[in-house]
């Protein structure tokens, strides 16, 4: 069903979803901005669509919702094990299509990766809806489109905001009642891009073998990478995370087992029992990432793990590009330079 | 040729090695300005001066060999950088066309502040500007400077009023991912304020000095920034021929209302009732060491209510060193 509305008529289906769903869009967190006098955009609440932000890119993804920063996964004591209480709403995300394939990527690595489902992991997941956000311009540093991550069928609502109108696709049966008189019917259906500004050119996964390891292209980021972590935190399929058992102070037989967000360039991330650690060297570091990005999760699932969000590129402090080391990666394996 | 040496000097004009010239002194508060002014300070020094400027050390344009009797051609000359640097502050002027009227306070310095810098706390200029309307045109040779935060770079720590930006971190535990930069950090670079307590960040508030650092480095905004705006507040720092010394911290975690007001009492009550007029202009700071800090504070602080989150230093020891150690004693009762 294809509806044009404006913004009161679509806040009106957002107050009535509301009873049943709590609703999530990339908002401007003001003053929240790294450096004084800066905002930034993540996801948060919105209860009507002024407070969502469509015309910038969010510095955090919306990764947290389904996969929070840090989530305890049961509270235990001398015998008792307790999960804590999930929400009993069910969740609305408000996404780009790159965060929708970013989204599956991590539906492999915690649904699909072995023969056991991430338990945690599927509670948050299964209540998700989403609502795509169109998007057919990108923003300077997207390469989705090389990653084919340009374009997905799997939203409930399609969405189109321009100039105080709003434009939905509504796939999802059970959503159709609650917008369905609202607005005018129309024809729509969402546009996606078809060329970003940056190329991409991906090896063949099966051309990055071991050879590539010893290869010179790391030791720019030796110097380069100072192990800040924000390229993994800022990433939406980065997925890696640590264990922590807690025990509360005032009773050392009870606490929580939780996990945290962690990844290949926070430091600690190969540490070991006896500790010895591997990659010590920031350049082995962004080797993993990239290669685990191009090559491994493609080998395993058949297709890129990275979605070309590009906000590893946003949030460097030191302007490292992902996109810029997988073209150096296609020149090598693919013998010249073709991304100059 | 006569010439009013102290009318001259008021009018921020400087006697000079060369008889028969003098330099003017263009202040620019907050040390940020417009390039338009540029082409002023360039005319004057082209058709007045000897064709240079030197950039002062307080963040002004000083343009040598000016004819004394050029002056009043000079004063009308610059009054668009009057108009431009203290009229459009708020800076009361009553005559436009006859220069500065008054040199004893200094050009209220700043860094380049959050308009540029990472580390920075907030906007340097724009309260170094606030300061300049509430003290200028005045007499008292007093020295203020703002920076945006520890780091110092205006060094705030030789004025008589150092103004630094700070920050109170917010923790929101739930996106900490616990990967220790922000502990790290603070150990090596600062004051080793954060630790970790059962995978969480604990800080030590009377540790922290407020620089933003940790803010800096958390990846995943689990550390923020303070909704409000704090400062410390160091006093009485100087170099000079007689005690040359590191101001000290007077007040922490205030907010920018009361260092305004710390100011003003400063010259309306302290300087003023305290002041040795014997002299033909006396620093602030031995203004302090005469009445002693007890008094200094009881002065500035009047009429002022403290939030409870200031800090206000119990005492002072200036320090520093005596160029002359026979300052201490004197024969007879001179």
């Amino acid at each position: 069903m294809g509806l044009k509305m404006n913004y009161k008529e679509f806040n009106n289906a957002l107050e009535e979803l509301s009873r049943n769903y709590k609703i999530y869009a990339p908002i401007n967190m003001n003053g929240k901005g790294r450096f004084s006098g800066t905002d930034v955009v993540g996801y948060g609440e919105i209860n009507k669509i002024e407070d969502a932000v469509f015309g910038l890119k969010s510095y955090y993804s919306p990764k947290e919702i389904v996969f929070p920063i840090r989530q305890t996964l049961f509270y235990f004591g001398d015998d008792e094990v307790k999960e804590p209480k999930v929400d009993d709403k069910d969740t609305i995300i408000l996404l780009r299509p790159c965060d929708i394939n970013g989204i599956e990527r991590l539906d492999s690595i915690f649904l699909h990766n072995g023969t056991y489902e991430d338990i945690y992991y599927k509670k948050l997941r299964d209540k998700v809806k989403f609502f795509m956000i169109e998007c057919a311009e990108g923003f300077d540093t997207c390469f989705c489109v090389a990653m084919k991550a340009n374009k997905t069928d799997n939203y409930s609502v399609g969405m189109r905001v321009k100039n105080g109108e709003i434009y939905l696709h509504i796939k999802d049966k059970d959503l159709e009642e609650v917008f369905g008189n609202l607005g005018d019917e129309v024809d729509f259906k969402p546009d996606f891009i078809e060329k970003n500004k940056i190329e991409v050119n991906v090896p063949d996964p099966e051309k990055l073998t071991i050879d590539i390891f010893e290869h010179e292209v790391w030791k720019e980021y030796d110097e380069r990478c100072i192990a800040c972590g924000r390229c993994n935190t800022s990433c939406i399929t980065c997925s890696c995370f640590t264990m922590q058992d807690v025990f509360y102070d005032s009773n050392q037989k009870v606490g929580e087992r939780r996990r945290a967000w962690t990844g290949c360039h926070v430091d600690g991330f190969t540490d070991m029992a006896g500790g010895h650690s591997f990659r010590q060297k920031n350049g082995a570091r962004m080797r993993f990432k990239t290669l685990h990005k191009v090559s491994d999760f493609h080998k395993r699932f058949g297709c890129n793990m990275t979605v070309g969000c590009g906000r590893c590129d946003d949030v460097c402090p030191q302007y490292i590009s992902l996109s810029k080391c997988i073209n150096k990666l296609y020149d090598i394996v693919e013998g010249g330079p073709k991304n100059e | 040729m006569s010439i009013n040496t102290k009318q001259v000097k008021k009018n921020a004009y400087r006697i000079t090695k060369t008889r028969g010239k003098t330099a003017l002194r263009i202040r620019v508060p907050g040390g940020h300005l417009e390039v338009k002014h540029f082409d002023i300070i360039k005319k004057v020094a082209d058709e007045y001066g000897n064709g240079t400027v030197h950039i002062t050390t307080r963040q002004g344009f000083e343009l040598p060999d000016i004819d004394f009797d050029k002056i009043p051609e000079v004063n009308k000359m610059i009054r668009p950088i009057l108009e431009g640097l203290e009229l459009a502050i708020g800076v009361d002027i009553s005559d436009l066309e006859s220069g500065y009227c008054a040199a004893g306070t200094r050009n209220v310095s700043a860094c380049i502040g959050n308009r540029v810098c990472q580390f920075a706390n907030f906007d340097t200029t724009d309260l170094a500007k606030r300061i300049e309307k509430e003290i200028y045109p005045n007499d008292y040779h007093v020295k203020i400077a703002v920076t945006g935060c520890p780091n110092d770079c205006i060094k705030a720590h030789i004025q008589d009023f150092g103004i630094i930006g700070l920050t109170e971190p917010q923790y929101a535990q739930e996106r900490c991912i616990s990967c220790g930069a922000c502990v790290k950090n603070c150990k090596k670079r600062v004051t080793n304020a954060l630790n970790f307590e059962n995978y969480s960040v604990k800080r030590d508030a009377d540790r922290c000095i407020g620089c933003g650092e940790c803010i800096l480095k958390c990846p995943t905004g689990a550390l923020t920034r303070s909704r409000e705006k704090y400062f410390r507040l160091v006093i009485m720092g100087r170099t000079g021929k007689k005690n040359p010394r590191i101001a000290r911290a007077f007040l922490e975690w205030v907010d920018e209302e009361t260092i305004i007001k710390v100011i003003k009492n400063c010259y309306e009550h302290y300087i003023e009732k305290y002041i040795d007029r014997t002299l033909p202009k006396e620093h602030v700071g031995y203004i302090v060491d005469r009445t002693g800090y007890d008094l200094f504070k009881k002065e500035v602080l009047r009429d002022i209510t403290l939030d409870t989150k200031v800090k206000v230093a119990r005492y002072i020891d200036f320090g520093g060193y005596m160029y002359d150690r026979n300052t201490m004693f004197t024969r007879g009762y001179n």
